[in-house]
């Protein structure tokens, strides 16, 4: 980034913070802009499509943050669930781990918003201000009327496209056809507002204006990504030993007979990258390695009528050792990625038989702490119990609930009781046993288990501890 | 604002925050800029440790640096608009005992209506209504459950509210003024008028004969005579008298012991029961629903 100080030069001052530099990246059509496009749509759609669908009469994805309730598909999660999102968190590292040991930043440069988001916003700029070449004109030396109306135009569909990922991004949180009719009517809250705009107007800077910079000085995965290469992992390579060295020639001319490699020093793979980098300076912690530069370069190649992919996804092994596709394929499996992926698949299956065998009822138990225990008519014991129980289910339950661990133990209060779908209700239960069956034990707290059984469905029920205080 | 003894200290805290403020910019100002030796490499420091190790001098992106010029007026902006140099109360006026105020009109005006709607109907009409009832039964779980528990069925030493049974006579009247202003229920220790041991244990299996509990007949008989000491309160035929809350001897609900010993323990020792009142900590709106919840608890099944 520095310039050259001609030695002799009188002592001079340099601003230790650089503008930036604006890219005009190239267009490229090609094998991994392919991929890259697919990955647009997968995930775009996905995160469009979502909150429209709907499940059981409701948004089939839905977070409603007010009542704390969390819908994803037929499943309700309540924050009581809340390691769920951790498992979620974990096999979500673990994956990045895996993907980034086997084949560098795969994430990054296929599906991270900030890649997907630039991508689509790059396009929308060339089809309104053009290829590279017109984009450069149009800014230096371009008619200023021209360039204020085609910018306008961009900056237009642009906001267009972040107000709807705005308004999307709010709709995972407020039924996005309530919002849609609230939107209609004016009269969206406070909250929806500023969601919608914030998210919109970040979409809009991140994408439209910061884009590189964010991978290059905000991102702390970009960096530590890194930590997790090794020299067999995939990653965008220059095959230095084919393509150097460099220089221009005549289509016909036998380069190899001039003594030079296959690159031409055209310089497309610099002008398609999207953080500006030459990739032929080696592996470089700009790369998000999105492979574009491959892209560009096989497309110079078969004009020149070179073999393809003197740029390409290779290993610095590889590159060094001269390993053939067979055996580069090979080096996949190795420790670091057989551990990661082991570790990936018990926790992706941990995960599951979690969510498989999940109760869809709680239950807190409270016994009261101001009294200990009364003795009631009959010549019982009684302790009473403050029971908070859940139904995370849509579903209403009939419930039964099944007291053990003293001998006669029982329930006083009614046995059964009535608890909707998704709700959370408290009910006081007394508990009592007969005093001449308590005979023998020792006054003081015992340990009771305490079954909440539904009897609408069967083999759905939740246990829980509790004490029972027995008097002097 | 007479939080300092004394003016130095409103001086020190202005001087020490505005020097910080505009030190920060200063600093920055001067350390974005780096003076390079004639000769010397611009793209290191020059700075060399263990032999080989440099440092870089790669810029940072100058909007980061526009970030930091930006915080600089954020916090001139917020020492004005905001309390933060010494004795300044900030433009805006805001204070957080302002805040609570605001917070606690805004409360009451969202709440009033709702407690202001139950206060005007009668406790009879309350127990009809869930919502009410929820209320009720939410305030009596934070209030009135430590003592009488969470079923309002009490413990040794604090009545039953699901029964029958008043010690300070049933209808909501009584129940209203029991949570208002509270009650306390003394019964004297009787062991000396009574006399001696034996005369305490009589007067004891009497009490006892009068619910038709198990007791000793002869002893019973013997302590009968004596109970015209106890008249005075619980009444000659032991029913009570709800005017100073002296239990129904008559019934077999026991508020304390319904033992021999038990019984002759009180006797001798006399009791004291204390319900506070919470006219002042509830106040009249919230009382009355937590009575009125109370009172569907007497009304149950």
């Amino acid at each position: 980034m520095s310039a050259e100080i001609p030695s002799g030069a009188a002592e001079q001052t340099i601003l230790l913070y650089a503008p930036r530099k604006k890219l005009y990246p190239r267009d490229i059509k090609g094998f991994f802009d392919s991929w890259r496009w697919a990955l647009v749509w997968a995930t775009q759609l996905l995160y469009y499509g979502l909150p429209w669908l709907s499940w059981d009469g409701r948004p089939a994805v839905l977070f409603n943050l007010v009542e704390r309730k969390f819908f994803i598909f037929g499943l309700v999660l309540w924050p009581q669930d809340f390691i769920y999102l951790t498992a979620l968190l974990v096999t979500s590292a673990f994956g990045l781990f895996l993907f980034t040991a086997v084949a560098g930043r795969l994430f990054c440069g296929y599906a991270c918003p900030q890649t997907v988001y630039t991508e689509i916003f790059m396009k929308i700029e060339h089809w309104i201000e053009g290829n590279r070449a017109k984009r450069l004109r149009l800014d230096t030396r371009g008619p200023a009327g021209e360039r204020w109306l085609r910018r306008m135009l961009k900056f237009s569909a642009w906001s267009l496209i972040a107000l709807w990922t705005g308004f999307t991004f709010a709709g995972y949180f407020t039924p996005i056809r309530e919002l849609v009719d609230l939107t209609r009517a004016a009269a969206l809250g406070p909250w929806q507002s500023f969601w919608i705009l914030f998210y919109s107007a970040f979409t809009l800077m991140q994408a439209g204006f910061m884009r590189e910079q964010v991978c290059k000085y905000m991102c702390p995965y970009a960096r530590f990504q890194s930590v997790m290469f090794d020299r067999d992992t995939l990653i965008v390579t220059y095959d230095e030993a084919r393509g150097e060295p460099r220089g221009s020639r005549s289509k016909k001319a036998d380069h190899r007979a001039e003594g030079k490699g296959d690159c031409i020093d055209c310089g497309i793979c610099v002008d398609v990258c999207p953080t500006g980098i030459d990739i032929r300076m080696g592996l470089q912690y700009e790369c998000i390695g999105c492979g574009l530069c491959a892209d560009g370069c096989d497309s110079i190649m078969d004009k020149m009528g070179y073999p393809r992919s003197l740029i390409r996804y290779s290993t610095q092994n590889a590159i060094t050792k001269g390993y053939t596709s067979s055996q580069l394929r090979a080096h996949i499996l190795r420790p670091r990625v057989l551990i990661y992926a082991a570790i990936l698949s018990i926790i992706v299956a941990l995960l599951c038989v979690s969510l498989w065998v999940r109760s869809p009822l709680k239950v807190d138990i409270m016994r009261d702490r101001g009294a200990l225990a009364r003795e009631v008519e009959g010549a019982f014991i009684e302790n009473t119990y403050q029971f908070q129980l859940i139904n995370t289910d849509e579903r209403p339950h009939r419930l039964q609930i099944i007291p053990s661990g003293l001998p006669g133990l029982m329930i006083a209060s009614g046995d059964t009781v009535e608890l909707p779908g998704i709700t959370t209700q408290l009910f006081i239960v007394r508990l009592r046993a007969r005093i001449t069956d308590l005979e023998g034990k020792p006054a003081g707290p015992h340990k009771i288990q305490v079954r909440v059984e539904s009897l609408t469905r069967l083999g759905v029920g939740v246990d829980d501890k509790a004490t029972f205080f027995i008097p002097k | 604002m007479a939080d300092f003894t004394s003016d130095f200290w409103n001086y020190y805290v202005i001087i020490l925050t505005l020097l910080s403020v505009i030190g920060c910019g200063v600093f920055l100002y001067f350390l974005s800029r780096h003076k390079i030796k004639p000769g010397a490499s611009p793209d290191t420091t020059g700075h060399v440790w263990d032999e080989n190790l440099q440092e870089y001098n790669n810029p940072l992106p100058r909007w980061w640096m526009m970030l930091f010029y930006i915080t600089i007026i954020f916090s001139i902006a917020y020492l004005l608009l905001y309390p933060g140099l010494g004795r300044s109360t900030g433009a805006l006026g805001w204070s957080s005992t302002q805040q609570h105020v605001s917070e606690l009109e805004k409360a009451a005006k969202e709440y009033g209506p709702i407690y202001a709607k139950y206060a005007a109907m009668s406790l009879d009409d309350i127990t009809k209504d869930p919502a009410g009832l929820a209320i009720g039964q939410r305030l009596f779980l934070n209030n009135c459950a430590q003592c009488h528990g969470s079923d309002g069925r009490g413990a040794k030493g604090f009545p039953n509210l699901a029964d029958h049974d008043w010690l300070w006579g049933s209808g909501p009247e009584a129940i209203k003024i029991s949570v208002l202003e509270g009650r306390q229920g003394v019964m004297p220790p009787m062991g000396a008028a009574l006399g001696s041991p034996e005369a305490v244990e009589n007067v004891a299996h009497y009490v006892l004969s009068l619910s038709g509990s198990a007791h000793e007949a002869t002893k019973a008989a013997a302590g009968k005579p004596l109970f015209a000491a106890c008249a005075a309160c619980h009444g000659a035929e032991g029913k009570g008298n709800i005017a100073m809350g002296a239990p129904n001897l008559t019934d077999k609900v026991w508020l304390i012991s319904g033992t021999v010993a038990g019984i002759t323990k009180t006797i001798n020792e006399g009791r004291n029961g204390v319900m506070p009142g919470w006219k002042e900590f509830l106040g009249e709106e919230k009382s009355h629903i937590v009575s009125a919840y109370v009172l569907s608890l007497s009304k149950q099944k």
